[in-house]
């Protein structure tokens, strides 16, 4: 008996029942497409972090305070001890591998209890204030569309001149051209609030929302016109606190070179033995994502396991029930000259089929799931990344468990007694 | 050919033990057209069941063919049920949900043949069924039904075709018929046929009638067989297909 005779007389029992067939798949369709679906979340979440990363420009660092991120409300100044001083400080000491240094500082950011708000003719969006420098566009790889960025000019004027990111813009302008426009700037808290107005410079290129951030809704003022302005809070020895210092590497390499000198200096700087900041390399943050999705993608993966594991004992369940119901004509088959390796075979390969099968239209399941998914836009665009990894696991996976699932009741069958089998009603 | 000696069976029912043959001698030459009768209980469907390589004797010969078949393991068992025997049951014991050709190539697959569809058909036509050959068993009448069992017992060529009361489940008229059909085989296609039976019309149909009672050969003759009630006819005479 060839394997192709063996896979036609399941197939053919297959079909003799279709019913039971689908039924008996279920389990693996859905166990497949789950582990398809969560694992296209969870990839397409990881691409996701990681072109946020990657797009934050490359040869990428980034300092900021040491408690910045402490849990609770964050008052403005309080244990923030990152200083546009610092920034000029590195800038000074001229480091070879430092191609450009932006620090920038912002209000009404995420998380932020100060508001900003912008308006212009009824129009107007909450949205968070940057104060930066004109090296930011070149640091942050993140540039101007249309009219132009801050110039040193603005800086030593303290020009009240802003940038819109392509969402403030969007929304403020629709389909008029913003620049030369004048809007006015609400800053404040609760109740209380200032307003100025700034005139329209700029409109940055559009980088899209990702799941946490997004880099269009923003604009960008020159950071000493943000400080007098719109009081950034001074420290009691009159340095200036800023967010965030950005800084662009001549060589990647250089990355932890870069991180030692400059730690060591700003320490000297703070007159601490321990560092009161944090430096970020690009590959610092992706590394931490990275880790925080692994470990999602196992607690998926097992879930997705876990409903394997139960669509096979299904599986299993109702192989013996088919071998029972199945008995005399196992008998029938015995006494026409099938040995035990024939009727083994024909019904692992029955399992096989069965789970197999499962496995291919549990993959589509998953597809089509997410691509629904995708169109709905549930958690946002390019969420899902459907990979051919977790394709070939998820049918090996299910072959894997048919066999596994069949072996059991395909020896059973192959061991029944031919007399005792035709007897059997 | 077929040669038993003192072929004895011994079941053992929790502590006692009951003998269904007990030194059992027969011989059975190519050719032959033959009935084993006798009551319940007198042990024909066990010694079927042994010629037919189901069972094995618990003592005693059984030489299939000058093989000894007592020797042979299951997997050996196996392919001698599918070349050298076929099974002709009461029951049909036709698998459901199969058609005809596929039911009667069933022995060349686990054969391994090739042209399997070709032989099937031929077969089917050797029993008068060709146009019945992509019905299944549920749309086939019991005549038709035990048709089909006897093309799927003689497609592989087998030594002896077995049959248990093959007549037992059908009315008289397709009984005959039926019986017509193994006439045939054993007259045109000298195909050695035996048969179980406790009906005497049956065993009128053959050559030879074997008695058996309690588990033993109690009479062994010959018979003139008489063919749908009149007697035999000359070889040469064709009969009708039924």
């Amino acid at each position: 008996m060839t394997l192709i005779d063996v896979l036609g007389t399941a197939l053919a029992a297959l079909a003799s029942n279709v019913v039971r067939t689908l039924l008996t798949m279920l389990g693996i369709i859905i166990g497949i497409a789950a582990v398809i679906t969560l694992t296209a979340a969870s990839e397409g979440a990881q691409r996701g972090v990681g072109e946020q990363i990657r797009g934050l420009g490359s040869n990428l660092m980034f300092i900021r305070p040491g408690l910045e991120e402490a849990d609770g409300i964050q008052l403005p100044g309080s244990g923030v001890n990152l200083f546009l001083e610092d920034s000029r400080a590195i800038e000074a000491a001229d480091f070879e591998y430092i191609e450009a240094i932006a620090a920038q500082g912002t209000i009404g950011g995420p998380g932020d209890f100060i508001f900003a708000q912008a308006i212009y003719q009824g129009q107007n969006r909450s949205t968070m204030l940057l104060g930066t420098e004109p090296t930011y566009q070149f640091v942050r790889d993140f540039y101007v569309e249309s009219g132009r960025f801050l110039t040193e000019v603005d800086l030593t004027k303290k020009a009240l001149v802003v940038v819109l990111g392509g969402e403030v813009a969007d929304e403020l302008f629709d389909t008029e051209d913003p620049v030369g426009k004048t809007i006015r700037i609400a800053v404040g808290a609760g109740p209380i609030s200032i307003g100025f107005n700034f005139t329209v410079i700029g409109v940055m290129e559009r980088r899209g929302a990702s799941a946490n951030t997004d880099q269009d809704d923003v604009i960008i003022v020159p950071m000493p016109s943000l400080q007098a302005r719109i009081a950034l809070v001074r420290d009691p020895r009159g340095r200036t606190n800023i967010d965030q210092i950005n800084i662009k590497l001549s060589d990647r390499g250089k990355a932890d070179q870069a991180k030692e000198e400059i730690g060591q200096l700003l320490m000297a700087l703070h007159a601490v033995d321990e560092p009161d900041f944090r430096i970020q390399t690009q590959s610092d943050i992706l590394a931490t994502a990275t880790e925080v999705e692994r470990s999602l993608q196992v607690l998926v993966v097992s879930i997705a396991l876990i409903s394997l594991f139960v669509g096979g004992i299904g599986i299993m369940n109702i192989m013996l029930v088919s071998v029972t119901e199945r008995t005399r004509e196992i008998g029938i088959r015995k006494a026409i000259g099938a040995k035990r390796m024939d009727i083994l075979w024909q019904f692992l390969v029955e399992s096989i089929v069965v789970t197999t099968a499962g496995g291919a239209l549990g993959v589509l399941v998953g597809i089509a799931v997410t691509q629904i998914a995708e169109r709905f836009a549930i958690g946002g665009d390019n969420a899902y990344a459907v990979t051919p990894l977790w394709v070939m696991v998820g049918f090996a996976v299910a072959a894997v468990t048919g066999l596994v699932a069949g072996v059991y009741p395909a020896w059973r069958a192959s061991r029944l007694d031919p007399i005792e089998a035709l007897r059997h009603e | 050919m077929i040669s038993l000696h003192g072929v004895t069976k011994i079941y053992t029912v929790g502590t006692q033990r009951v003998a269904a043959l007990n030194g059992v001698d027969l011989e059975i030459a190519d050719g032959e057209f033959l009935s084993i009768m006798g009551p319940s209980g007198s042990g024909k469907s066990t010694l079927m069941n042994i010629i037919g390589c189901l069972d094995r004797q618990t003592e005693g010969k059984y030489i299939l063919d000058g093989l000894d078949v007592s020797r042979l393991g299951d997997n050996q068992l196996a392919i001698i049920r599918n070349r050298r025997l076929g099974f002709v049951f009461q029951s049909f014991n036709l698998l459901p949900r199969m058609s005809a050709i596929d039911q009667v190539a069933l022995p060349l697959l686990y054969r391994g043949a090739s042209n399997r569809k070709k032989v099937a058909a031929a077969a089917l036509e050797l029993v008068g069924l060709s146009d019945r050959a992509h019905h299944k068993p549920t749309q086939l009448s019991g005549g038709e039904q035990q048709r089909v069992a006897i093309a799927r017992a003689l497609v592989a060529r087998p030594s002896i075709i077995l049959a248990d009361e093959p007549t037992g489940a059908l009315d008289t008229k397709t009984s005959m018929d039926v019986m017509e059909v193994f006439r045939q085989l054993n007259e045109e296609m000298q195909m050695t046929i035996a048969f179980v039976t406790h009906e005497h019309d049956v065993a009128a149909y053959t050559r030879r009638i074997v008695s058996l009672r309690d588990g033993k050969v109690v009479g062994d003759r010959p018979n003139v067989p008489v063919y749908a009630g009149r007697p035999a006819a000359p070889v040469e005479e064709k009969e009708a297909a039924p």
